[in-house]
């Protein structure tokens, strides 16, 4: 393989991947990978073009599950489309009603009961845990340890979405969240379930780690792989875990302390290489992290109201206006714009997807990596194909 | 962190003649914007991302917001000599009439761009731009040579949008397929009866259905014509 080589043509500063060339000629396969392939997490293509075993070329292809979601937001009212928030990324439903619910909050000016963010803070960190324990498991299982980790993290976040279901309804779509606060108040019973799922959680990472995070095989897949650069990812817009995989300290929980996080005491991990392991290494300490939000929560819960008293739900008209609320989900900012012109529906709705931005550096990771790497790779950005494609 | 108006001064010390805008939000966000000048953006921008007090170099979000031609009907006083007849004397009067008058405001399409800064740890700063009209002058500088996180969100303005991006390096669309030919996010969007966009085999299986029983010969079922 030949050294690469930048892509010239552009005036300006354009931080390209760089760009590599077979050896000899008509030497490239190239390779369609999905969008039926088992390691694209739902339907996802990348038109890879290989040199031998090594990738020169990776080109995402996406739309696979495009059903214009903004548009359909626009045509119906700010609480209509909240149910439809669940289906972007339907591992988090939580963490989308949060974001959508605090945009709006924004948009009109709207407060919120304490009880009701000490619950949001609960259900979100609830929600991040089962989110990394469930992005390991799939990771793991593309590396070939076929279920074992990925059954173990299932078998926590059924318990997760047990707590969701008793208070929501719908272990999955949520539609929890509501402008000015929550929608159904959780009872006694139900915090004590979740103190009792919380304190079985340490265990659970503790016996994952055991399992993974010094086993050999692990190790040699995924140290130095798909190695991201700092400068690269601040400037491709990467958030999550990714960005601070590669070691910046950007964690939007203590950049904006939205809701009350300013009250509780966690650490940010970062990482030191920006590759693989580091991604898998920052997801384990951010669940260490949570449980150590979640223990705090739980025990301060106010009693109160669950919903702010003068929070509109008939007749529901902001003010002309803009806002953009962002909040830090699991998988990175999940920010919503919002542009209202007085009317019961938004004029402008706009989703800030985490995991289609996190996927512009897809091919930078991937290029000259073989071609069984880029599915780890891919693995290691952690995406939902429902939030990608809207 | 500085107020837009702040930074409206600082970039117009650093890039004379930016023809910087303030878009003030009525709204209890306050998250006012600054309407850029096409030609000058992407100097200005530059500064702003450069600039080692705003150093706002993480570009989080891009979209675009679409703005219907609008037809303005305002009232304006008109004052016309008339004649009149006053006591059986024809006299020319001055008068002053309210008429309507209707013009259309020519749409737009906008493109708004959600600035922080992970150095400084502040944001957003919010900029927006706006074409000339929605339907042939709709280009408009890409920010995908500064931030590599415009990329694939300027192709999904393209594709939803329809606004160009002149500079962008790989500019197709994003979500809908190549042969498509609207851009479904815009206002006045109206989705096709059929999506098959390429004849089928199943098209060649209903014509002759058709013919087999406008000969008489066919079952009495009647099968729809395809448009």
């Amino acid at each position: 393989m030949k050294t690469p080589a930048t892509t010239s043509g552009h005036a300006l500063d354009w931080n390209r991947p760089p760009v590599f060339e077979a050896e000899g000629e008509g030497e490239l396969l190239e390779v369609s990978m999905g969008p039926h392939h088992p390691s694209t997490h739902g339907v996802f293509r990348m038109d890879v073009a290989l040199d031998g075993e090594r990738v020169v070329r990776l080109k995402p292809v996406f739309g696979y599950l495009h059903r214009n979601h903004e548009q359909l937001g626009q045509s119906q009212s700010y609480l209509g489309n909240m149910p439809y928030t669940d289906r972007l990324d339907y591992f988090c439903s939580m963490t989308n009603n949060w974001a959508y619910a605090l945009a709006v909050e924004k948009l009109v000016g709207q407060a919120v009961p304490e009880r009701a963010e000490y619950i949001r803070v609960i259900l979100a960190e609830l929600t991040r845990v089962q989110n990394h324990a469930s992005a390991i498991g799939f990771l793991i299982q593309e590396m070939g340890a076929s279920g074992t980790p990925l059954m173990y993290a299932f078998r926590e976040r059924e318990k997760i979405l047990d707590l969701f279901e008793s208070l929501s309804g719908s272990r999955m779509m949520c539609n929890y969240m509501r402008f000015g606060g929550c929608r159904v108040d959780p009872s006694p019973a139900w915090l004590d379930a979740t103190r009792k799922v919380v304190a079985g959680l340490p265990k659970f990472v503790d016996e994952f780690e055991a399992l993974l995070s010094s086993n050999e095989i692990l190790m040699a897949r995924t140290q130095g792989v798909g190695v991201l650069r700092p400068d690269l990812a601040v400037n491709a817009g990467i958030t999550g875990p990714m960005l601070r995989g590669s070691g910046v300290n950007y964690d939007i929980r203590k950049v904006d302390y939205y809701g009350i996080y300013d009250r509780f005491k966690f650490l940010v991990p970062l990482g030191d290489h920006g590759d693989v392991f580091d991604r898998y290494m920052v997801r384990v300490l951010e669940m260490r992290e949570s449980i150590g939000i979640l223990e705090q929560a739980l025990k301060e819960v106010p009693a109160g109201p669950i919903m702010d008293s003068k929070a509109k739900i008939r007749g529901f008209r902001p003010k002309p206006g803009e806002a953009y609320g962002r909040i830090e989900a699991p998988k990175g900012e999940l920010g919503f714009y919002l542009i209202s012109d007085g009317s019961p529906n938004p004029y402008r709705y706009r989703v800030r997807p985490p995991s289609l931005i996190n996927l512009t550096v897809l091919e930078d990771m991937c290029l000259g990596q073989n071609v069984a790497d880029v599915v780890l790779i891919f693995g290691s950005v952690d995406i939902v194909l429902g939030e990608v494609d809207r | 962190m500085k107020s837009v108006e702040e930074i409206k001064t600082a970039i117009e010390a650093a890039v004379p003649g930016a023809g910087v805008k303030i878009i003030p939000n009525p709204g209890p966000s306050a998250q006012h914007s600054l309407q850029l000048d096409p030609r000058t953006a992407i100097d200005v921008v530059r500064f702003l991302r450069d600039d080692p007090e705003l150093a706002l170099d993480f570009l989080s979000n891009v979209t675009g917001v679409d703005y219907l031609d609008k037809e303005v009907s305002e009232k304006v006083k008109v004052t016309r000599p008339v004649t009149k007849t006053v006591d059986g004397v024809e006299q020319t009067v001055e008068e002053t009439v309210e008429e309507t008058r209707k013009h259309t405001e020519p749409g737009y399409l906008e493109v708004v761009y959600h600035l922080f800064s992970m150095a400084g740890k502040h944001g957003p700063v919010i900029l927006r731009m706006r074409t000339g009209n929605r339907t042939d002058q709709v280009e408009l500088p890409s920010f995908t040579p500064l931030w590599r996180s415009a990329e694939f969100q300027e192709r999904e303005v393209f594709d939803l949008f329809g606004v160009v991006f002149s500079g962008h390096p790989d500019l197709r669309r994003l979500l809908m397929w190549d042969g498509f030919k609207d851009h479904p996010m815009r206002r006045d969007y109206k989705e096709p009866d059929d999506f098959e966009y390429e004849p089928t085999a199943h098209d060649e299986v209903l014509a002759r259905a058709k013919e087999h029983q406008a000969s008489g010969r066919g079952p009495t079922v009647t099968v729809e014509a395809k448009q």
